[in-house]
């Protein structure tokens, strides 16, 4: 059976790939942003997946005004990288799961979830840049990725407990997969950033730090924080910060914070990373098959009680 | 649960902020559309060579196509244009989200890159127009007590500032 082993969540910040694209990794500006990340990639190269679902937002590139759906699930067996406005960036196409994700489709509707299913879809920096800094600069990506774009643009974006329980959902779904793959959720955006009005810059990083511990420890009690406390605590746009409930609802309720990174700023946005293991996982591939398959009816036995 | 249902616009309350709620989308639908078109490098082209002329495709106010021809950013946020889609007519000029920023704060950008260097806007007065910064002093409060706290507190914290905004 499939498993999600692990979620990882990270800024994806544009100018950040922009300095990937233009070679400017090793200018201090931006060395430390990028040295932040050499252990995620470490993390990420011992853990090797065999799919990654990537929870992000389309800003303006596949879709406009005219069609907003609040959560899009990429179905397609690729996705191109969108073009910005300054040329698509130049990095893999990025290939999806159209299996797993048409089976994650279904029965996430099935289970109350009224997902759009996309089959033709351009991915832009949302996705792309977390892939670059969780996998560098391959010539491909290393496993397949299931995009799942949420709307968090035009107001309301879903609610945090609306993201949390679509984790829970994508996770049932993933343990339902008869194929043995192992999984890594990212949840992508934020941290605190406004990038629009006279209020642009704004930074909040106690606000962040507190995300990150209560997303460890407090999950649903983080989860269930209104819009209202993102916009103005961490800025209009700090509101993306709702998906990464998706990837924590995706996890077992008790998780193991690996790694995590966080530095201010990169170009207008806090950056934020963190890495967290279900607990009882990871390894050696075919090892970690057997021992992930006692871990997660360990981990069902203990949600049960919890509930 | 105690907790008051927001009213639907109390984040208008947040300063120097226009959020791109389904009104502002409506009435912008113009501005984005605008934007969107210059995804295409033809029609990046096509405006370039004749501003003015190029927006008559679009349905748009005339204040709208004022604050496009203007470049006056804040303005077309608050006439429903959204970050994400005006950012595209500032590619078309060559000017990164960063410059856009700048700009919209009234700063230089020497000194907008500086400040963001030096940690960024603080939140600290910056949280409502109506002086209602409730969450800024439990934060100001919160900074005495000890770490472990930090959970309960900003719990606290949210709780009391819906209260007062009711
Ligand atoms: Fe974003």
């Amino acid at each position: 059976m499939a498993k999600i082993i692990a979620g990882l969540a990270s800024s994806h910040v544009p100018a950040i790939g922009a300095a990937i694209d233009n070679k400017q990794t090793e200018d201090p500006y931006w060395k430390r942003v990028f040295s932040g990340f050499e252990k995620t990639k470490e993390w990420m190269a011992k853990v090797n997946p065999d799919v990654v679902i990537g929870i992000y937002n389309d800003h303006a590139s596949a879709f406009s005004v005219e069609i907003i759906p609040t959560f899009a699930l990429g179905c397609a067996a690729e996705f191109p990288p969108a073009d910005e406005g300054w040329g698509p960036r130049p990095v893999p196409i990025v290939k999806g799961h159209p299996k797993l994700a048409s089976h994650i489709a279904t029965s996430a509707i099935l289970d109350g979830f009224d997902l759009t299913i996309v089959n033709k879809m351009e991915v832009d920096h949302g996705l792309t840049v977390p892939l670059n800094l969780a996998f560098g600069s391959p010539t491909e990506w290393p496993c397949p990725v299931i995009p799942l774009a949420v709307n968090v643009v035009q107001y309301p974006p879903p609610t945090g407990k609306r993201c949390f329980d679509l984790g829970r959902a994508i996770r049932k779904a993933v343990a339902s997969y008869p194929e043995d793959l192992r999984v890594v959720v990212f949840g992508t955006g934020g941290m605190s950033h406004q990038i629009s009005g006279p209020r642009a810059g704004l930074i909040n990083s106690k606000f962040d730090k507190s995300f990150l511990d209560r997303l460890t420890k407090d999950p649903k009690g983080l989860a269930a924080m209104p819009h209202l406390e993102y916009m103005r605590e961490a800025g209009a746009e700090g509101i993306e910060l709702v998906m990464w409930h998706v990837m924590r609802g995706a996890l077992d309720d008790h998780v193991r914070e690996v790694y995590r990174f966080y530095t201010v700023p990169a170009s207008n946005t806090a950056v934020g990373n963190i890495i967290l293991e279900n607990v009882g996982k990871t390894g050696k591939k075919p090892a970690a098959k057997k021992k992930a398959k006692t871990a997660n009816k360990t981990a069902k036995k203990g949600l049960r009680k919890a509930a | 649960m105690a907790k008051a249902k927001p009213a639907e616009n109390e984040y208008e309350d947040i300063p120097g902020t226009f959020v791109f709620n389904a009104e502002r989308s409506r009435e912008g639908y113009g501005i984005n559309m605008f934007c969107m078109s210059l995804m295409k490098d033809e029609n990046r082209k096509a405006f370039k060579a004749d501003e003015a002329g190029y927006l008559k495709k679009f349905t748009l106010t005339p204040d709208q196509t004022d604050a496009i021809l203007k470049r006056d950013y804040n303005r077309m946020l608050e006439l429903g244009g959204n970050i994400y889609f005006t950012a595209k007519l500032g590619a078309t000029d060559g000017h990164s989200f960063r410059h856009l920023a700048a700009v919209m704060t009234g700063s230089t950008q020497e000194d907008y890159a500086a400040m963001m260097l030096a940690g960024g806007r603080s939140v600290e007065g910056n949280r409502s127009k109506s002086g209602n910064d409730a969450p800024a002093k439990k934060a100001a409060a919160k900074k005495a007590a000890p770490k472990t706290s930090a959970k309960p507190g900003s719990k606290a914290k949210s709780k009391s500032s819906a209260k007062k905004r009711k």
